[in-house]
């Protein structure tokens, strides 16, 4: 069965929804949308160095992601510029290095496309094994780390001094963000990964109750959008990154229209005064 | 009345003449104290006079980059900061919020919200609740987890006047029942709660120090705040023998004109005259006048 390369997209996909729930949730919580448009971008330049160096595709994605993310830590430190401007420095930098160094070695001829906006027949069955292993690894790192995560994301000196460790909990979320873009990327594309992340999170927001819920909710809406962006463009012909993300937005969209509205949530809107 | 004080007793946190430096400016220095068990310690001052900076210092979330900090291994801290905006997009239950930081009980949960009177929304989100409401929360969950050190950055800010006696009065009544310190900011200039066994005045440094004088004492306070008010609120009177003019450099009683104030700058306690009058050019902002509660001197609040 997994022979068929719908399947295997199929599986892989859904492994990345997955994965990309729990962690998106933290993405919009934190609001770290451009910070992980740019470890994505960073992706292109990683893919360029795997050509060059002849290294393996997602170890090398996963370490110019890491590297980008520090940086931009260091960078913050030195407090010169403000975080949305050295994002936009190193977001583009490292894309347009990543496109001249693949136009300067002429005897590799790479599918452009597919890297941007994915492809569903470059998914192999090694792909799925790394898919699936890195998936359980990155949903065990986040139960783990579930408590210090939520707590520096409410308020870092909270954290702080109540005995987590805000600082090594960034770290690690910052490597497991690294690990699902290098993942991801075959899938979904460079361009768009980001989208996996956020999308499905905020899907997810209206029915939750609780960061558990709105998690796990995220990872499910991730995997129908996965599930009908793949059918989509299996039938239409269509790159599946923006076919991905096209149902995601559709499901998003759906989220919005006012029907079935907690009771709850409705009581709190027509409560006159008394909220803010 | 219970005491917790004792001479063998170690403090939970101790210190001396730490300092603060960021982007080649000193926050903060030479600050000198220490909290023991019950023992409740209150930080006054300006706005940027160093209040939340030391209180960092204090518990760990800033190191010193001066002198020196010690806490009791294994201190457990419990701490309310001065602001905490939680995003929208989080969605999180006052319950939920209780056991942020650590595992709680269900019935050490309802306690501690019963405790602070917001019981009642448990389940409500905390971006719905009112600023009162939502320090009440913050409270509730700092003390649920049974803190030796429980650290109270401006816990009355957004609460109206009945609230801040009833809070000020819970803050005792749990110093009393679990003997823990209490390290509290007051944004007010000069009325602090009745129980506080010391007063730090801080202006970049430690401006000065002492006992506050119950309200009770003052039959103006009384008529001003009630009585059940007036036993729970004290005042701490002084004024300073220094001014800190616009530009940074500071001015002494005696004309000349430093760069800094020096921790040695003193202070004028009102120790055998509680009416004073005192100029309005008191840069510091510190000065109490007894015969009426001056609104246009609360800056900080």
């Amino acid at each position: 069965m997994l022979d068929d390369f719908f399947v295997r997209a199929l599986i892989a996909g859904i492994g990345i929804a997955v994965m990309a729930g729990p962690l998106g949730c933290f993405v919009i919580w934190r609001r770290m949308a451009y910070f992980g448009d740019t470890m994505a971008h960073s992706a292109l330049l990683g893919v360029a160095l795997s050509l060059l160096l002849e290294l393996n595709l997602m170890l090398s994605v996963f370490i110019v992601a890491a590297v980008v993310s520090v940086l931009l830590l260091f960078l913050q430190r030195r407090g010169a510029l403000s975080t949305d401007a050295l994002l936009g420095i190193l977001s583009h930098s490292a894309l347009s290095f990543g496109l001249v160094i693949v136009a300067f070695m002429t005897w590799v001829r790479i599918d452009l496309v597919g890297f941007l906006f994915g492809d569903i027949l470059a998914v192999s069955e090694s792909d799925i094994d790394i898919i699936w292993g890195g998936g359980i690894l990155v949903i065990f790192a986040i139960v783990y780390l579930w408590r210090p995560l939520l707590a520096s994301t409410v308020n870092p000196e909270l954290a702080e001094a109540e005995g987590l460790n805000p600082e090594r909990t960034r770290l690690f979320f910052m490597l497991l963000m690294a690990l699902v873009i290098a993942i991801a990327m075959k899938i979904v594309g460079i361009l768009l990964i980001t989208s996996l992340l956020i999308i499905p999170a905020a899907t997810a927001r209206r029915f939750s109750t609780s960061p558990e819920v709105m998690a796990v909710l995220a990872s499910v809406i991730g995997a129908l959008a996965v599930t009908g962006g793949l059918f989509g463009s299996l039938h239409w012909d269509t790159p599946s990154g923006p076919s991905i993300v096209v149902a995601a937005v559709g499901l998003f969209v759906l989220s919005l229209l006012p029907i079935g509205r907690r009771p709850m949530e409705a009581a709190h809107h027509s409560t006159p005064g008394g909220h803010r | 009345m219970l005491n917790f004080r004792s001479p063998e007793t170690l403090p939970l946190v101790n210190l001396s003449n730490a300092g603060v430096r960021r982007n080649g400016r000193w926050l903060v220095r030479g600050v000198e104290f220490s909290i023991s068990p019950g023992e409740i310690v209150t930080l006054i001052g300006p706005n940027g006079s160093g209040k939340s900076t030391t209180a960092k210092a204090a518990i760990g979330v800033l190191k010193p980059d001066e002198g020196h900090v010690e806490r009791k291994p294994g201190l457990k801290v419990g701490y309310v900061p001065q602001k905490l905006a939680v995003d929208w997009t989080l969605p999180l239950t006052v319950e939920r919020l209780m056991t942020l930081t650590g595992p709680l009980k269900g019935r050490e949960i309802e306690e501690a919200l019963s405790a602070t009177g917001v019981l009642h929304l448990a389940k409500a989100e905390v971006q719905h609740l009112s600023g009162g409401e939502f320090q009440r929360a913050l409270l509730a969950r700092a003390i649920a987890r049974k803190p030796d050190l429980l650290v109270l950055d401006e816990p009355v800010q957004g609460v109206d006047f009945s609230g801040e006696i009833a809070l000020y009065e819970l803050i005792k009544q749990i110093r009393n029942r679990t003997g823990c310190g209490i390290l509290l900011i007051s944004h007010d200039l000069h009325i602090v709660m009745a129980e506080t066994d010391t007063v730090v005045c801080l202006n970049g440094h430690v401006c000065c120090r002492g006992t506050p004088q119950a309200v009770s004492q003052s039959p103006e306070y009384q008529k001003l705040f009630g009585r059940r008010a007036a036993s729970t609120l004290a005042v701490y009177s002084h004024h300073h023998d220094h001014t800190h003019l616009p530009d940074g450099r500071v001015l002494h009683a005696d004309g000349s004109i430093t760069e800094h104030c020096f921790p040695g700058d003193g202070h004028h306690h009102d120790d055998e005259e509680n009416v004073h009058d005192h100029g309005e050019d008191c840069g510091c902002g510190h000065h109490t006048r007894l015969h009426g509660y001056d609104v246009k001197e609360k800056r900080d609040a």
